[in-house]
């Protein structure tokens, strides 16, 4: 066990008398008696180094790693180039705060702003913040920028992921927005519902697209009705994606966010991930978090700071458009090194390459009896209607080694595919569904009663809001 | 230095993914904007992020007594266990039973940081500080609503807080009364008096407070709020002070964060992740967001373990959500790798290392004050906890050098400055933190150079506005930054 003081037990004592003081109690004098802890507390003793990491070890092996990975869903499995880990692992940025003191944080600063950089050029928007915690707060502060006192009614999709659903729910519980959910049609928003729906207290509307089944909206054309009824348009995207597909810039979003793990961050059972937020440049000062901006310093030569904090909460307290103060700076120059080491030409490959597998698998699943639930174009995932129950085939793939698609209704399943597979990996788990499927149908059978219970680490809330 | 883009040249790059071959064609709108990423050769990368690199200053980089942030050393073996692939490499939607060990982690930190703080239920959902003050502040928001009890609306607030702690309260849809601080930094009994009342929904407090002292009456502060009707919040930061020495949950706070970047020694990546997990009491339990990790056996209805071929040798867990949960405030469980090492900070620490680590801190900042004391004015002169404010509010009216002045003075000497401008209630303040893993020298060394800055401040306080000399640039411009923002890259 340690505490990684350096000081020996004589060395404090030393110092403790240097500082005219006899015992540690001394140090707490201002604690009453009765508000300390009358013995220690009910942890283990301290182990050594040798000893965590075995236990670290032991278990992290207990925790399934698949070989086969075709689930998607808000966590995505890329190729992280060496460089990535190399890079962000340097202790100057591992072990840095926050850069609050310019003159020493250059180095950090200026990651951050080539971050900024990349993700407009990526989402085609004017104006890039330095990262919030993950895509559905990034999804939840942008609702809450489009927000004012007149237009309070934000606006989401039923296509967007409900695990963002639930975070936005649970952010406009405490603002107070009102919040509206737009009905699906046919795996996509529909539009129609938003023409009736919308009025002049609606602030905004989110949409996701490639959406949570992994079809592509019209954007176009929900940004124009958007507009037209003097809303925003908030668009969520997959950073991936947006190597080939229409960016939010030129469809017309107001504010892009997205997810951006699938930039170098491997999946790590949810986290650390990063929220990217880019907005048009009106909307730039209502963009929570930090934003790096460029100056001179005093001999002229280029420099970077924070820039914009009259926005923020150690500014404006409580008049703040958002609290958030650490957001995800690492991950956030990760994405930029990934970025930077892949550049257009391999971003572009590892796109084709995800939608390219998805279509192969969809075709390959269609051979042995799976159909295809909506008929949209797709990115990297799609849903498909199962000749069993999809958590059962869920269960007994992953006794194979295989990580499914995810079940998302009884008989659905949400697939993805990404680089990372391989036309023969894709051959291979069709010809393993081949030959569990009979077992699976009757199991199906024995089990007609079964309702489907999501994923338990996915469920969102049933019961719709908090009881108020 | 060049940006990335300015480096490399059109058509450079790596091969890192085999090319894709009979690409499948979209048929849907595509981007027409042409993308322009860096093209860059590895080497170019790798010399580039060398550079800025050196252009950064981390807790290894030299003595980084930054007040109310925590800069303690981040251990390398935390690291180690954080890449280990049975972690990094899972997915979050896997089965439950394909991600035991994940839970176990999860559930055994939930269990430490609830014995820690004198709580009964955790959630390590919220990924920062920040977060999970407004996390906190839902689950009292809730705990009002569900009784019916529509009218507290407000939230009370001392002046000498962090402003992340009324920031989060407006987002939570509360009104803040803010109210004024004792001589001694400390809550103002009288003033708490007054402001609560049948609208108040709660009080959100540092304890040890901003100016590194332990607020004496806290269970008198803790019983007026809750005779009003009111929770008691506790804002986490400073919990390196008293770990093992006293609790929140004993001194009448009901809900907590911790921010495990600071006190935990996660590293803080120059500005996140964090995690910053909620803990409460069991009334309010109920409320918590995101998953619920439980062990099968606390279940008896729950899925049967022997259908997964689980023997009882071990826990089983499962997962299920509160009953009247707020939701959710971020996807899945939360920044899962900075959970796992302070997970293994903990065990690291032990029983006995949780309290030793206290004492360690508060021991360095009272060492570190007694040598700047009679030189340097301290803010509250007395035995202060992990961290102290000196004021330069004189040196400012007689010699016109600021806390801004001697913070960039301490940078030519290799010193990240303290937290400089706070709290709001001490005027050009410096607030200082130097925290247990520094070694006797270094402190001895820090003093040195602190009371050097300040003689020099006497001796040639005209050229102060001048440093830092020798910091790869001087002094930033941030009132051009903000009057015409450059916010990225445009090439020319």
């Amino acid at each position: 066990m340690g505490s990684y003081i350096p000081n020996t037990a004589s060395e404090r004592q030393q110092m403790l008398e240097a500082i005219g003081m006899t015992s540690f109690d001394d140090l707490y004098t201002d604690i009453p008696e009765e508000l300390r802890c009358r013995k220690p507390l009910s942890l283990p003793s301290g182990l050594s180094e040798l000893e965590v990491l075995q236990k670290a070890t032991e278990i992290s092996e207990k925790n399934t790693r698949f070989a086969h990975i075709f689930r998607g869903a808000g966590s995505y499995h890329h190729y992280i180039p060496s460089i990535v880990k190399q890079v962000t692992s340097k202790e100057e940025f591992v072990t840095a705060y926050t850069p609050y003191q310019a003159e020493i944080s250059q180095g950090i600063l200026q990651s951050i702003f080539e971050y900024q950089t990349m993700i407009c050029e990526l989402t085609g928007m004017d104006v890039s913040n330095a990262s919030v915690y993950d895509g559905a707060t990034a999804a939840a502060e942008a609702l809450a920028m489009c927000r004012d006192r007149r237009r309070k009614t934000v606006v989401v999709s039923g296509t967007v992921d409900p695990k963002i659903q639930s975070v936005i729910k649970t952010y406009c519980f405490g603002s107070g927005a009102d919040l509206k959910i737009l009905p699906e049609k046919d795996g996509q928003t529909d539009l129609a519902a938003w023409e009736a729906m919308n009025g002049p207290e609606t602030a905004c509307l989110l949409i996701q697209s490639p959406n949570y089944y992994g079809i592509m909206e019209d954007c176009r054309k929900i940004a124009e009705s958007v507009h037209a009824a003097g809303a925003r348009l908030v668009a969520y995207c997959n950073p991936i994606s947006l190597a080939l597909l229409e960016t939010p810039g030129e469809f017309g979003a107001d504010i892009a966010v997205g997810e951006g793990q699938p930039l170098g961050l491997p999946m790590a059972f949810g986290g650390p991930y990063l929220g990217f937020m880019a907005s048009t440049k009106d909307l730039m000062r209502r963009l929570p978090g930090r934003i790096v901006g460029q100056t001179a310093d005093a001999e002229g030569s280029r420099a970077f700071v924070l820039t914009l904090q009259a926005r923020e909460q150690h500014i404006r307290r409580e008049k703040a458009g958002s609290n958030i103060c650490s957001n995800e700076a690492l991950c956030a120059m990760t994405a930029a090194v990934y970025l930077s080491a892949m550049g257009n030409r391999g971003l572009k490959n590892v796109a084709d390459a995800c939608v390219t597998n998805a279509h192969f698998l969809l075709s390959e699943l269609e051979k042995i009896g799976f159909q295809r639930k909506y008929d949209h174009e797709f990115f990297h995932e799609f849903v498909t209607i199962c000749p069993c129950d999809a958590e059962l085939l869920s269960r007994s793939l992953a006794k194979h080694g295989y990580l499914s698609g995810l079940p998302i209704g009884k008989r659905e399943m949400l697939w993805c595919t990404t680089e990372m597979n391989t036309e023969e990996e894709i051959r291979s788990l069709s010809r393993m569904i081949l030959s569990i499927l009979p077992a699976v149908k009757e199991q199906t059978k024995a089990v007609p009663e079964m309702e489907h219970d999501p994923d338990p680490v996915s469920i969102s809330r049933e019961d719709e809001e908090v009881q108020v | 230095m060049k940006l990335i883009f300015e480096m490399g040249a059109p058509g450079r790059g790596s091969e890192l993914v085999p090319e894709c071959r009979s690409s499948y064609v979209l048929n849907t709108a595509l981007r027409e904007k042409p993308l322009h990423l860096p093209e860059v050769s590895e080497t170019e990368i790798s010399r580039h992020y060398t550079e800025l690199a050196k252009q950064a200053h981390g807790v290894n980089d030299g003595f980084y007594p930054l007040g109310s942030c925590t800069m303690k050393y981040n251990p390398k073996v935390n690291e180690e266990a954080a890449a280990l692939p049975g972690f990094t490499g899972i997915h979050p939607l896997q089965d439950v039973d394909d991600a035991q060990g994940a839970l176990e982690v999860l559930s055994k930190m939930e269990d430490m940081l609830c014995e820690i703080t004198g709580m009964d239920a955790c959630t390590l959902q919220p990924a920062a500080g920040a977060h999970g003050e407004f996390t906190g502040l839902l689950l009292i928001k809730a705990y009002h609503t569900n009784r019916g009890d529509r009218n507290r609306t407000k939230i009370i607030v001392p002046d000498s807080a962090h402003g992340t702690n009324p920031a989060s309260a407006a987002m939570a849809g509360f009104d803040v009364v803010n109210i004024a601080s004792d001589d001694h930094g400390c809550v103002d009994l009288d003033a708490l008096k007054k402001a609560v009342g049948d609208d108040t929904a709660g009080l959100m407090l540092t304890n040890p407070n901003t100016v590194g002292l332990f607020d004496p009456n806290i269970a008198e502060v803790t019983r007026i709020v809750h005779e009003a009707g009111g929770l008691c919040y506790y804002d986490g930061a400073n919990l390196n002070a008293i770990m093992g020495i006293a609790r929140p949950g004993d001194m009448g706070f009901d809900v907590m964060h911790l921010n495990l970047h600071k006190t935990f020694a996660a590293p803080h990546g120059g500005g996140g992740p964090g995690s910053g997990p909620v803990a409460c009491k069991d009334f309010l339990a109920e409320y918590l967001p995101g998953i619920r990790v439980l062990t099968a056996n606390t279940l008896p209805d729950a899925v049967c373990a022997s259908d997964f071929g689980i023997t009882d040798q071990e826990n089983h867990y499962i997962v299920s959500r509160a009953d009247r949960s707020i939701g959710d405030v971020r996807s899945f469980c939360g920044n899962f790798l900075v959970i796992v090492r302070s997970f293994c900070y903990i065990l690291t620490l032990g029983r006995e290392g949780i309290s030793e680590a206290a004492t360690g801190a508060v021991l360095n900042a009272n060492y570190m004050m007694h040598g700047l004391k009679g030189h340097y004015r301290m803010a509250y002169d007395r035995v202060c906890m992990h961290e102290f404010v000196v004021t330069l509010e004189q040196e400012k009216q007689e010699r016109g050098v600021s806390a801004l002045d001697i913070a960039k003075a301490l940078l030519d000497h290799g010193i990240h400055p303290p937290t400089m401008y706070f709290p709001l209630i001490v005027h050009e303040a410096l607030m200082i933190e130097p925290t247990e893993t520094e070694s006797r020298e270094t402190l001895d060394e820090a003093i040195r150079i602190f009371l050097d800055v300040l003689k020099q401040s006497e001796e040639t306080p005209d050229e102060m506005s001048q440093y830092p000399l020798a910091a790869p640039i001087r002094r930033p411009d941030e009132v051009a930054a903000a009057r015409k923002p450059i916010v990225r890259y445009f090439r020319e």
